[in-house]
């Protein structure tokens, strides 16, 4: 448990945590949306680290003849590129929503949307 | 990795602990909204940290420039404070 | 407020219990490369000729992948129009710009625009590739959104640019499906490593993603900032 595993480990899971408080714990739907957007951002950093090689480059060869001996896993980050633009997409679909909660119903706390239904 | 990244590394780790406290427990969505920004930010220098370019700019445009300017243009339609 | 705390303590412990099973099974930096991941590293510029190998994974070696991706995209930018019609704003939602930002706004958006058209052209070179420089051109727009007057930009020139650039994607899949008998697969030559003209399809695949990335992101910025159309 050293210092170095404690923070690339630790802060991503940290944040999966705080996002799932922050939805737990808010009655408004925009923060939802907030707290979701937390949890995208802490998976993300937590599968690229994961395929970290001690003392490796970046898988980029600019010298093309020369082949350096040590790089980084490269397949997490071309799952992680495409996951970055999906969760912008889900994120605009969802506030879409919301708009249209707003303007229908006056609200958008969840306690007063349960009353309106019936 | 030196010793000068890790003590980069605990400071940032220190601001995202921070930000995440304001973004849970603030009243006010625009200051909500700035912190993300900020943990957007930490994160894409994290990325840099750990030797992949590609994904540090792809979520440094994104989460900074873009998710901000979405949440702000709803905003203006939503109301910008939580009990309402 | 005493339950709020009470929530981040049970869930401080759960995290903590996590990161220890995670620490033990994946010790952080021991990881090695094997199997697929060491066939790309050491085989990557030899079959396509493009020395960025996390863009040829996500090009050639793992297409399929992205083509899915970008068919997400559509469709969730689809949804959104599709949610917001009849949507009316009634009343100018942003505050009018003073005369340094809107002269400013004007001479920084192209420039903004020739760094995302950049980094997608030089997607097989150097980091980067198709989406950021999409999204970087959308950010372009953002900026003329904010700072000028009055910006008027017709929706029909948006959707068919985004509309070509997605189906001459899937058009390159299937003349590869022709020549090489894989979809999506490499039917032209590979040329010299760390020239601009090389690698391939690498370089067409990424200037189709950036037009289409770019022209639904701003699709989508003016759908919230005016509303949907009419019903």
């Amino acid at each position: 448990m050293n210092i170095e595993s404690l923070i690339f480990y630790g802060v991503p899971i940290y944040l999966i945590f705080m996002g799932v408080l922050v939805v737990l714990t808010t009655k408004n739907l925009f923060k939802m949306l907030l707290g979701l957007s937390l949890m995208n951002s802490g998976i993300n950093v937590l599968i690229v680290a994961l395929g970290y090689v001690r003392g490796g480059t970046t898988p980029i060869f600019s010298e093309y003849p020369k082949i350096y001996e040590k790089v980084v896993d490269p397949v997490p980050p071309a799952l992680v590129l495409t996951a970055i633009v999906i969760g912008l997409a889900f994120l605009g679909l969802g506030l879409s929503i919301v708009i249209r909660i707003k303007e229908k119903y006056g609200t958008v706390n969840v306690e007063k949307l349960k009353e309106l239904k019936w | 990795m030196s010793e000068a990244v890790i003590i980069l590394s605990i400071v940032l780790a220190i601001l995202v602990v921070v930000a995440t406290f304001v973004l849970w427990l603030t009243k006010d969505l625009l200051v909500a909204v700035l912190a993300s920004a900020v943990i957007s930010l930490v994160s894409s220098i994290f990325f840099l940290i750990l030797q992949v370019p590609d994904v540090a700019i792809t979520e440094a445009s994104i989460g900074a420039a873009l998710t901000t300017g979405f949440f702000l243009f709803a905003m203006k339609y939503i109301g910008r404070n939580e009990d309402d | 407020m005493i339950r709020k705390f009470l929530y981040f303590v049970i869930l401080l412990a759960f995290s903590f219990f996590i990161y220890a099973v995670i620490s033990a099974y994946f010790p952080f930096g021991e990881n090695t490369l094997t199997g697929v991941a060491k066939y790309y590293v050491d085989n990557g510029v030899k079959d396509l000729g493009g020395i960025n190998i996390i863009t040829s994974i996500v090009t050639v070696y793992r297409g399929f992948d992205t083509l899915g991706e970008v068919t997400v995209l559509f469709l969730s930018v689809t949804a959104l129009a599709f949610t917001l019609l009849g949507f009316k704003v009634e009343r100018r939602t942003l505050p009018n710009p003073t005369l340094i930002m809107e002269t400013g706004g004007r001479y920084l958006a192209p420039l903004i625009m020739l760094l995302g058209a950049y980094i997608f052209l030089h997607g097989h070179l150097t980091p980067g590739g198709g989406f950021p420089g999409g999204v970087i051109i959308a950010t372009a727009f953002l900026l003329l959104f904010v700072t000028q007057k009055v910006y008027k930009l017709r929706k029909i020139h948006l959707t068919v640019t985004e509309a070509l650039a997605g189906s001459l994607y899937v058009i390159v899949g299937l003349v590869g499906l022709y020549y090489v008998r894989s979809f999506l697969g490499n039917f032209l030559q590979t040329g010299k490593p760390g020239y601009i003209v090389s690698a391939g399809i690498i370089p067409i695949i990424y200037l189709l993603i950036g037009f289409k990335v770019g022209s639904e992101l701003t699709a989508v910025l003016k759908n919230l900032k005016e509303g949907g159309d009419e019903h």
